[in-house]
């Protein structure tokens, strides 16, 4: 990725340069000529200040405000003792390298933000809004609610709103991840933020920019590394307490030893190394920037995670808990098997459908989808029996559609299926006996990637998945079954489901509940992580939930625990490496045996070598 | 009154916390927050003293880092 380097970057850049040209020279110099100690002096403290003023300037002012303890009093201090132990081109290289490092830590911080940033890019940057049938461009801020604004193949859709004309296909990928296209006409609502493909639209406003999905996944991103995971505050409280000790450790060095052998210099020049190693820095600077690329990533997976404590949490979930109905099923009715007697399957459905023609219940819905179009000029009079089913007059035949008890009470012999579901069963009015026609078997559609989903979560070493529901026990054993969850409980209350969460927290576990958020905020409050799912445009679950998923793939939640998992380890291991080194070095520095230079590669190299670390977070394998 | 602002030239963690910890110890801050991964900044505190307190906060912030710009 391009990344241009701001001012002061390319300031800082010319001065290493110049300086370390003179600091060539000066060492050639010195190499093949004898000169004065203090010639030499000033040789190399030319490169040296073109350097490192800014450093001593800094360190200076710091103490004034009463700032001591910083990592440029530090550097003042160990490169001027240098100086003072004559070595001169120790000195100079060590602030060289220093300020090299600082260099390379201020561009790999800006670039790391630039790329995050870019991950996030999916802010409009101006909407075409109608006024007086004059169209014209404006700041999508600009635009009030209820407004018409029209937009072209290929924009970004600005705002949130429903469409007035035009119908076309809408990419959602910036926030879902997904990139197979929706279909979107006329009546339907479209979400800011995402792209509009083939067709011209105009939209009306339903909300501001302010408001608008979009602004709120790009604050919810930004505000989630201010929620710090415990390692950060760890990190925090042991990087205020590290370095001090460091320095009393150095100061020690420095001064006991030399009463027992005299040997002042060496332990002085050993407690520079000290000094020198004693910045925290790439813990502070590496641990966050973990995070925030993990969340990044994340979110360009249409994953919202609202903190990096959640995302330390999600890392170490062992149960997951799921609502059923739109969470793992899609929540709409569709016909599942046809049994029909005498007549063809298709004729069942059209008679049903025709029967159910003025019904608006879901499962009336699923019927007349079924049966694509039906003409209601067929059906004659029709009448519903409450609790029974309906009984309409359809072709000039009368026909009987509905439960059991429906049947039984015309004495039409029918026959129960062996499948779980609604069965809607048929009979036609005969003289004799009512005939049974067959049933028709309605289910709530498992979505196409739950089972994937839960073998996913198995997989990663999820030991527990848990389905909660209210709907019927059969449903729910033969939906649960087919997925292959560990445990299944139906019939429940919103009361009962808040009380098995809680049984299962009382087992130790780490628990995540997802459902769709809206009626689930009690048991999305006691989980320890609350995930919404479908969440494209709901505002209650972007609320209520811990983690947001943007579409409605329940396969998402084993990419969050993966993403969440790579992560920490990235970040224990950034820990584990920057800690490890320098405690090493210190070590040796103390022994004698570790120079200034493995010193600065304790603070510098260390410090580089973490932060490209870190934005290993940035790309998750899928 | 809660504001948020942008900041120039914050490229050390360390003084990122430091400045947090700084504008936070001031009278009158509700609460206040340097966010070093997308250099913003922070500041709540109650309405008529708002101004007073966002110049003192600039002013310890400037005191831990002299470079860092809050752009108001």
């Amino acid at each position: 990725m391009k990344y241009k380097l701001t001012k002061k970057q390319r300031k800082m850049l010319k001065r290493i340069i110049a300086s370390t040209v003179i600091l060539g020279i000066a060492a050639l110099i010195t190499k093949f000529v004898e000169i004065p100690w203090w010639c030499e002096l000033v040789l190399f403290a030319i490169p040296y200040l073109i350097v490192g003023y800014d450093i001593l300037k800094g360190a200076f002012i710091n103490i004034i405000h009463g700032q001591v303890f910083d990592e440029k009093f530090l550097m003042t201090i160990a490169t001027l003792g240098a100086f003072a132990t004559k070595e001169f081109p120790e000195a100079t290289f060590v602030m060289l390298f220093y300020q090299v490092g600082e260099l390379f830590q201020s561009i790999a911080v800006g670039r790391s933000r630039k790329s995050i940033a870019s991950l996030m890019d999916i802010r409009p940057d101006y909407a075409n809004v109608i006024r007086d049938g004059v169209e014209s461009e404006v700041s999508p801020e600009e635009v009030q609610v209820g407004e018409t604004i029209v937009i072209k193949p290929g924009e970004k859709i600005p705002l949130d709103g429903v469409i007035l004309t035009g119908s076309t296909t809408i990419n959602t990928a910036a926030l879902t991840g997904e990139s197979a296209p929706a279909d979107a006409t006329t009546g339907d609502n479209v979400i800011s933020g995402t792209l509009n493909l083939t067709g011209v639209i105009t939209v009306k406003t339903t909300g501001v920019f302010a408001e608008s999905t979009v602004s709120k996944i790009l604050e919810l991103v930004e505000n989630s590394s201010e929620k710090k995971a415990k390692v950060e505050n760890f990190i925090t409280r042991f990087a205020k307490w590290y370095t001090p000790a460091v320095v009393i450790g150095a100061v020690l060095l420095a001064l006991v030893p030399p009463i027992f052998d005299h040997m002042w210099m060496q332990w002085i020049g050993r407690a520079l190394v000290f000094l020198v190693v004693s910045c925290p820095c790439a813990l502070v600077v590496s641990v966050p920037l973990s995070f925030f690329a993990g969340i990044g990533a994340a979110s360009k997976d249409g994953i919202l995670i609202k903190g990096a404590n959640y995302m330390e949490t999600l890392s170490k979930i062992e149960t997951v808990v799921f609502d059923k109905t739109g969470t793992l099923t899609k929540g709409s009715f569709a016909v599942e098997a046809v049994h029909a007697n005498e007549i063809s399957e298709s004729e069942l459905i059209d008679i049903a459908a025709c029967a159910e023609s003025y019904s608006s219940h879901p499962i009336a819905e699923s019927i007349i989808r079924r049966a694509g179009n039906i003409s209601k000029e067929r059906v004659g009079l029709v009448e519903e029996i409450a609790g029974h089913g309906i009984k309409a007059v359809v072709d000039g035949i009368v026909y009987y559609v509905g439960n059991g008890k429906l049947m039984d009470s015309i004495k039409a012999d029918y026959k129960d299926c062996e499948l779980t579901g609604t069965i809607i069963h048929v009979a036609r009015e005969a003289k004799w006996s009512n005939e049974y026609l067959g049933h028709i078997v309605i289910n709530d559609e498992i979505k196409s990637d739950s089972p994937e989903a839960i073998s996913n979560l198995k997989k990663l070493g999820v030991k527990n998945t848990v389905m909660l529901t209210g709907d019927k026990e059969k449903v729910a054993q033969n939906v649960g079954k087919k997925l292959g969850l560990d445990e299944i409980h139906a019939e429940l209350l919103p009361a009962d489901k808040v009380s098995h969460v809680e049984r299962l927290l009382g087992t130790g576990t780490k628990l995540a509940f997802v459902g769709d958020g809206i009626n689930d905020a009690p048991v999305l409050m006691r989980a320890d992580i609350g995930i919404a799912m479908g969440a494209l445009g709901s505002d209650a679950a972007i609320e209520s939930a811990d983690v947001v998923l943007m579409d409605d793939k329940p396969s998402k939640i084993a990419d969050s625990i993966k993403i969440s998992r790579k992560t920490m380890s990235i970040v224990w291991q950034n820990i584990v490496f920057a800690l490890g080194v320098k405690v090493i070095i210190l070590l040796l520095g103390a022994l004698g045996i570790a120079n200034m230079w493995i010193a600065v590669f304790g603070d510098v190299g260390v410090l580089i070598i973490a932060i490209l670390n870190s934005l290993r977070c940035m790309s998750i394998k899928k | 009154m809660k504001k948020t602002f942008k900041l120039d030239e914050v490229d050390c963690a360390n003084c990122a916390l430091k400045m947090q910890d700084a504008v936070k110890a001031i009278d009158g801050v509700t609460s206040a927050s340097v966010n070093f991964m997308t250099q913003k900044f922070t500041l709540e505190a109650d309405d008529e003293v708002f101004d007073d307190v966002l110049a003192k906060a600039i002013k310890a912030m400037n005191k831990v880092e002299p470079d860092c710009e809050v752009i108001l």
